[in-house]
């Protein structure tokens, strides 16, 4: 089943498995549906025509701000967040060769952790202050985990244990924070380094979706290039010369965009593992469907939010507790059908 | 793929320098804390015992603690590095396979339910992790090709992360649940008792025991599915009996000090970049390395804000770090 579509117009040409279509079209489609559904269901639930009335400009001012100034951007959080995670974890699984490889493991997420903690408990910070604080973790932690492997060039293998090293200094740094603090802020703080949605509005919004606009174009120019990366360093250099520029870009990419949901919504645990592995074991494809991984991304953390918030309410769940929750019997599922494609990957 | 079976040349020393690392560490973890104790406090203490203030603090707290953090360090680093070994992972830990979680999961149904002491709570985390790790092997061994290391590293990533949401959830609705968490996640060795020690002994024995048995097989699951398979081992057992000695060894370290996880993830590394892949010396090696680590670490914890503790999983993780990537720097890393 390796049908495909090739696509040419002048001097751009590319390559379309069918089944990656199919695949990457029902998730986004799924995706939107429940993030839509997800704005209809809460305390004050409302009929689909009327969030679809009160988008079109004709709503109460009740609904318009249940609808445009808190659901929708939550939303909207969900979506890209999940997304911008699916493509993260699909580019470091691909690149390092190794399906436990997420934005955690190489870590940003501990430095985006240790940046928000510290913002949290050492200054009490508001919830500006600690998206800053997290993006200002991330990067340092993902430069410093760069400066240190890199050694003339970067080996996935190299990079992935020095990202182990920083990320237990950073995490434990944190938990020793959270041992230290005051219970309420410890909660906070315990909150956050789950990953929650809540209370998401429209800045936090605009980190993940200008990070998705500008690197997911780049990511998608160089899936060729992943392909050659995953076949080994040896044989990639031989194949493509200036295979070592495309991995750079690639890795950054991946580091941006973690950071970036990071920012917004805290490391949402498990989805940028689960999704490219859901992805690649329905495809039994060689080919990386990014943006199919994107879609699953974002249906996983739509559908989990929608879970914590609607399990246990009145109270809420943090959307990181209950992504596994989504994801891994998805995953178990998949593993137990024992699909041999990937097996060794 | 080239694995190398020699010991690398360049690091003779490595494994007589760890063992002087471990009595190193012995020497102070018995010697510094709150109250410094001379030689000859020291030597009274375990010798004869005579009800003096020194005696009990050699006896109801160096000693237990001591011996707690040999023994756990030792066990961490054997199970990580079979751990490392049966899934053919760089990124394998005890944690991998579901033990830490399924512990973390049963302390936190134990302590939501209220039974037993400490010690009790204990206990039914060593049983957590071995269901965990049962339900890891069990799906990452169906399907016609058996439990291949993906399939069983994806397994446990799965699993745990399962688990990993209950305790969170639990621990999240319930914040008195969430003050004591929070301590014990941590891993400590301040908690250490001489009974405890006593009951961990044997698990923590029959789990290097079968670690030992298992060096050869080692070897051979590392060259790979096809190869090993082509010279008459049988990967599939193997990693069945890798797994129990992975439960048994993870679950008593995680008994006696809470899950310090990085322990046992990085010293299988710092072993194989310093005397390569053959794993009669990686083995050792990493046991001794991850005992010198949680010793040293535990001493540092003690001192450094005196009068009050820093707890070893945060002092193993700043300590051991910097160590950690400086070899990953410097050395040509072995990969598995």
């Amino acid at each position: 089943m390796t049908a495909t579509l090739v696509v040419r117009r002048g001097p751009v040409s590319a390559r379309i498995g069918v089944r990656g279509l199919v695949l990457a079209t029902a998730t986004w489609t799924a995706a939107v549906a429940v993030g839509m559904a997800a704005i209809t269901i809460g305390e004050y639930p409302l009929p689909l025509a009327t969030v679809l009335d009160t988008l079109a400009g004709n709503g109460s001012l009740i609904t318009y701000d249940i609808v445009v100034t808190h659901r929708l951007p939550r939303s909207l959080t969900g979506l890209l967040v999940g997304a911008a995670f699916g493509v993260a974890g699909c580019v470091l699984q691909r690149l390092a060769r190794n399906p436990l490889v997420s934005p955690d493991v190489i870590g940003i997420n501990a430095g985006a952790s240790a940046g928000a903690v510290v913002m949290i408990i050492g200054f009490g910070a508001s919830a500006a202050w600690v998206t800053g604080g997290a993006l200002a973790g991330a990067v340092i932690a993902a430069l410093t985990v760069y400066a240190v492997a890199w050694r003339g060039g970067f080996s996935g293998y190299r990079l992935v244990l020095v990202g182990i090293g920083v990320a237990a200094m950073l995490g434990s740094a944190a938990t020793f924070l959270l041992s230290r603090a005051e219970i309420n802020a410890a909660y906070a703080a315990a909150v956050w380094l789950v990953g929650s949605l809540s209370g998401r509005t429209w800045p936090d919004v605009v980190p993940v979706a200008v990070g998705l606009g500008l690197l997911l174009p780049v990511v998608l120019a160089l899936v060729r290039r992943l392909q050659v990366l995953e076949l080994g360093d040896d044989l990639a250099r031989s194949l493509s010369p200036r295979v070592g520029r495309a991995r750079a870009v690639l890795l950054a990419c991946a580091v941006g965009l973690s950071a970036l949901a990071t920012a917004s919504a805290g490391p949402v645990g498990f989805v940028a593992l689960v999704a490219p592995q859901i992805v690649r074991r329905v495809l039994a494809e060689r080919s990386p469907g990014l943006v199919a991984s994107a879609g699953t991304g974002a249906l996983v953390v739509v559908a989990a939010d929608l879970l914590a918030r609607t399990a246990f309410a009145p109270r809420e769940l943090p959307v990181g507790v209950v992504t596994a929750v989504v994801g891994a019997p998805v995953l178990i599922a998949l593993l137990v059908r024992g699909n041999r494609i990937g097996a060794s990957g | 793929m080239t694995v190398a079976l020699r010991p690398r040349a360049a690091a003779p020393w490595a494994l007589p320098g760890a063992v002087v690392l471990v009595v190193a560490g012995t020497v102070l973890s018995m010697k510094v804390g709150a109250r410094p104790l001379s030689w000859a406090e020291l030597s009274d203490g375990l010798l004869h015992f005579s009800g003096a203030p020194s005696d009990f603090v050699v006896r109801h707290v160096r000693l237990p603690r001591t011996l707690c953090g040999l023994l756990a360090g030792a066990c961490l680093g054997l199970a990580g590095t079979v751990a490392q070994g049966i899934t053919r992972n760089p990124l394998a830990g005890p944690d991998t396979l579901g033990v830490n979680a399924g512990a973390a999961a049963a302390m936190i149904a134990v302590m939501t339910a209220g039974i037993g002491s400490l010690a009790g709570h204990v206990w039914f985390g060593f049983l957590g992790g071995a269901v965990a790790a049962l339900t890891v092997y069990a799906i990452g061994g169906s399907g016609r090709d058996g439990a291949t290391p993906v399939k069983l590293a994806l397994a446990g990533a799965a699993v745990s992360a399962l688990l990993t949401a209950v305790t969170s959830a639990f621990v999240l609705l319930d914040r008195d649940l969430f003050a004591r968490y929070r301590y014990w996640i941590i891993g400590s060795l301040a908690r250490a008792e001489l009974p405890t020690v006593g009951q961990a002994l044997p698990f923590a024995v029959a789990g290097i025991v079968l670690a030992v048995l298992l060096v050869r097989r080692l070897d051979a699951v590392a060259l790979g599915e096809d190869a090993s398979r082509s010279l008459g081992a049988r990967p599939g057992p193997t990693r069945a009996a890798g797994l129990v000695a992975v439960v048994v060894l993870a679950g008593t370290a995680t008994a006696l000090a809470g899950p310090v996880v990085f322990v046992g993830l990085v010293a299988p590394h710092a072993a194989r970049a310093l005397v390569g892949t053959a794993h009669r010396w990686v083995l050792p090696l990493s046991a001794l390395l991850a005992a010198g680590l949680v010793l040293i670490a535990d001493v540092a914890g003690r001192v450094v804000i005196a009068p009050e503790e820093i707890h070893i999983g945060v002092t193993a993780a700043l300590l051991g770090g910097p160590v950690f990537l400086h070899l990953v720097r410097t050395r040509k890393v072995a990969a598995l």
